[in-house]
């Protein structure tokens, strides 16, 4: 009788529970994840780091993590950042910043569409562009920014990949900064870097900065097809406060969205027009015949102020705060998400051009024309949701805007601006990522949600936990649910790409006979130690399975003692890894026919193993040797060689 | 007596077939190991050998196989010039015009493969046995000859050794002889009759 009444009290109890939101996948979910083993993904994904200031690299719809990119901040599992030869990657103005936070990226384009060359990354806090290449999935270059703060608007491209953009999201002072916060709406201004991008080699150049009012600069696009002369920016904190934005800065009903004409821009600093200035900023560039960084300090930066583009330069009012600007495939309509409104204006192109003709405005921003809202409209998605934040497209006539307060993307038909569909996502959605769907041609099969907030998402790993991410498929009318998973780092914007546009260019070793490091070894033969003074230049090799030399001696306490490490090995998927005991340094992994140095400087007199690192072959664990380190002052000779060239092993 | 047209069309043909071996590897030796899933293959030429020569040079030292180097290999400068002069005797045999000496030509050629393919194996043997008595691996009474044709598996490694296509050409050119020669004595004898 007990046990019949606490069962219904159970029953009624569970009723009253509130519905669970881990329950909605429905169907064939799993098989439509599902990447047997042995088979490859359909798309590569590139995936913002955040605060790890990498770039993660997964496989979609599997989920799978491929790799991280090493870029903003050291990596000591591979070397970044340690080596002698990627330092100079991470020197700045303020010196070497082993970190940064990682917000978005773009796949190098060409007529609009993903060419799969490049990617580009920001780094948010001290202001820097990169470049990874995609056949190595390697950072080559590293580009700081001058006379901006908090790199947010960036790096999005035009269509060719003319330019990267990169804009400032705190306006501060240009040059010296050294005045009054109080002084902000005299002295505080926000600068947009227009990156210029060699079509060959991927070079990239500070063409000029454009000079705005002090604002807020929060994302961008380029313009695409019919806007390709245009570029976006929206903007938050027009009020120009510097303290307690959170309310400060909310209180206008609008703020605005940027249109800059690029096109004429270029060619009004072409003409010779614009200011050069003295600006430091550092510009680090990987050498790929020699594999070393070199980092070399620009003083110089052409600034063009917004009072002298007249005719390029319109300010678009946009609700509350936007935060994604984003423009769709055919480049006539531009979203801009107001992240505090209750509806998502979309703007007209034809219409922003026919207004600028008309003179169409309603007054001016500090000297710059602010169009009428309503002139420039478009149409406005009615009660999408709460807190719209980004919009990516499918190519099909819809736009899928991600929810962070409602925590769910919104699909909607840009033509009609009716809702169509909407999923919940786990939890508060950030940005989100159909492949190629910034682009001219999305591959519109996947949205991906990166999350911010993961709780109950995974097994609890204390109160740090993973940032989750779900997978869509949207090929059909509605969006459905086929996975989740856990990301390293804090995914903030993402890139998709068919995985056949990469994969078969990706490098599979480094060919030795190219390869034009100053202090390579080719072959055993030249393998050796030079001292000069306190330094020591030891020309190691590599190959399956031993180090050489593998014995050294005479090194003194205080050497400056230099592993240059070459890999023999010219076959795919033989790493060596090396490593010193006790070495206050990281590691190195030197790929086939690769050279890499470690800095060692023993602080001690002793016997130091070195060891490969990397799970090589068989004998592997055979790959080790001794480094003896004598006092400072003692008589050691320097003495090195492997088998029968080591010191003390006697001829036979 | 004279050669049939047949038999003289045959030495074109046999001439050609031959020069395919300076256009296409006479023999392809596969090899597969589960940390090689695209493979490595290495492929003989008349005067070079090709393919992942380097990388199976890195293998071997494991089980102290020698490696592998052109220059140690005279045949590469031999065999051009033996099949070279064979091919311009052919051209001499059509001159001349005489069955008799289409059948020594054809027995040249026999011979010549005979002691080829003899060569071939007992390089084979060679690598497969005179191994480094102080190699990391060392598996009691294992020898590592590869197959002169067809398949072996040895320690993880599969390999499967067989004609390339000038391969192929030149087993063609030495089949046709033979069959020409049957039809040159079969006409000669029902000539005779």
């Amino acid at each position: 009788m007990y046990t019949v009444f606490g069962l219904g009290t159970f029953t009624i109890l569970q009723g009253c529970k509130m519905k669970n939101a881990g329950s909605v996948v429905t169907g064939n979910a799993a098989t439509k994840a599902y990447v047997a083993p042995g088979q490859y993904d359909e798309f590569y994904n590139f995936v913002s780091g955040g605060f790890n200031g990498q770039v993660s690299v997964y496989g979609l719809p599997s989920g799978r993590l491929l790799k991280i990119i090493p870029v903003f901040s050291v990596f000591p599992e591979n070397g970044y950042g340690y080596s002698e030869e990627s330092k100079p990657m991470l020197n700045t103005t303020a010196g070497q910043v082993p970190w940064d936070d990682q917000h978005h990226l773009t796949i190098s384009l060409t007529n609009g569409e993903q060419d799969g060359r490049w990617l580009f990354a920001n780094a948010n806090n001290t202001p820097r562009v990169a470049r990874i290449d995609l056949t190595t999935f390697k950072t080559v270059e590293i580009l700081q920014l001058p006379n901006s703060a908090g790199n947010h608007s960036s790096p999005y491209l035009t269509e060719n990949t003319e330019y990267v953009v990169a804009g400032t999201r705190f306006a501060v002072p240009l040059g010296e900064g050294d005045v009054p916060i109080s002084s902000f709406k005299e002295n505080f201004k926000s600068t947009i870097s227009f990156i210029s991008v060699d079509k060959e080699h991927g070079n990239m150049d500070i063409a000029f900065q454009v000079v705005l009012p002090g604002m807020d600069l929060d994302l961008s696009r380029g313009g695409k097809g019919p806007s390709h002369d245009w570029f976006f920016f929206s903007t938050y904190n027009t009020e120009q406060a510097h303290t307690l934005l959170e309310v400060s800065a909310s209180e206008k009903d609008k703020d605005f969205i940027v249109a800059l004409n690029w096109k004429k821009i270029e060619e009004y600093v072409k003409s010779g027009k614009g200011k050069k200035v003295n600006a430091e900023y550092a510009h680090n560039h990987l050498n790929e015949e020699t594999q070393q960084a070199e980092s070399k300090i620009e003083n110089e930066v052409i600034v063009v102020d917004h009072s002298e583009l007249a005719g390029m330069v319109y300010m678009i009012p946009c609700p509350k705060s936007p935060h994604g600007c984003d423009v769709d495939p055919t480049g006539k309509y531009i979203v801009g998400s107001g992240k505090l409104a209750a509806l998502i204006p979309v703007f007209s192109f034809d219409k922003l051009t026919k207004a600028i003709a008309a003179k169409d405005f309603e007054g001016e921003y500090h000297g710059i024309p602010v169009l009428k809202y309503e002139s420039v409209l478009h149409g406005e998605v009615k009660k999408p949701g709460l807190g719209p934040l980004h919009t990516e497209f499918d190519g099909k006539g819809f736009g899928y805007t991600s929810m962070f307060l409602s925590s769910e993307i919104v699909k909607w038909n840009i033509e009609t601006l009716e809702v169509v569909d909407r999923a919940p996502t786990y939890y508060s959605i950030g940005h989100l990522c159909i492949p190629g769907g910034d682009t001219k041609k999305p591959w519109g099969k996947y949205v991906i949600a990166y999350n911010k907030i993961t709780k109950d998402r995974y097994l609890p790993t204390g109160p740090e936990l993973a940032q989750s991410a779900q997978i869509y498929d949207i090929s059909g009318d509605k969006m459905e649910l086929i996975l989740d998973f856990p990301t390293v780092g804090e995914p903030h914007y993402a890139q998709g790409i068919a995985a056949s546009v990469i994969k078969d260019k990706s490098v599979k070793i480094y060919d030795i006979n190219k390869n034009k490091h100053k202090y390579v070894a080719m072959g055993e033969k030249e393998a050796k130690v030079v001292r000069s003074g306190n330094r020591v230049d030891v020309y190691m090799t590599a190959i399956r399975s031993h180090l050489a030399p593998d014995n050294i001696e005479g090194i003194y306490v205080g050497d400056e003692v230099y592993f240059h490490v070459t890999n023999l090995e010219q076959d795919w998927d033989i790493p060596h890894g090396f490593a010193i005991k006790n070495n206050p340094n990281g590691e190195l992994l030197i790929m086939p026919g690769e050279t890499a140095t470690l800095k060692f400087v023993p602080q001690k007199a002793g016997m130091y193993p070195f060891y490969c690192t990397d799970f090589c072959s068989a004998l592997h664990q055979e790959m080790q040797g001794y480094l003896r380190v004598s006092p400072k002052g003692s008589n050691v000779p320097l003495r090195f060689g492997i088998g029968e060239t080591a010191p003390g092993v006697a001829v036979k | 007596m004279k050669l049939t047209t047949l038999g003289k069309a045959s030495i074109v043909v046999v001439i050609l077939f031959l020069a395919t071996l300076w256009a296409f590897p006479m023999w392809d030796i596969q090899l597969g190991a589960p940390q090689y899933p695209d493979g490595l293959s290495m492929q003989i030429w008349i005067n070079d050998v090709g393919g992942d020569v380097e990388i199976i040079n890195g293998l071997n030292h494991y089980i102290g196989m020698k490696t592998i180097h052109k220059e140690d290999f005279k045949e590469f400068v031999y065999l051009p010039i033996t099949m070279m002069s064979f091919m311009a005797l052919g051209l001499l045999v059509l001159v001349l015009n005489r069955k008799r000496y289409y059948y020594i030509w054809t027995g040249l050629f026999v011979a010549i493969g005979l002691v080829s393919f003899y060569d071939f194996y007992s390089w084979l043997y060679k690598y497969g046995h005179e191994l480094d008595p102080s190699a990391p691996i060392k598996v009691p009474g294992m020898a590592y000859q590869p197959p002169l044709i067809g398949y072996k598996k040895m320690l993880n490694f599969e390999a499967l050794s067989q004609p390339h296509i000038g391969g192929w050409f030149y087993i063609a050119a030495g089949a046709l002889m033979v069959f020409v020669c049957f039809y040159e004595w079969k006409k000669s004898k029902a000539k005779t009759k």
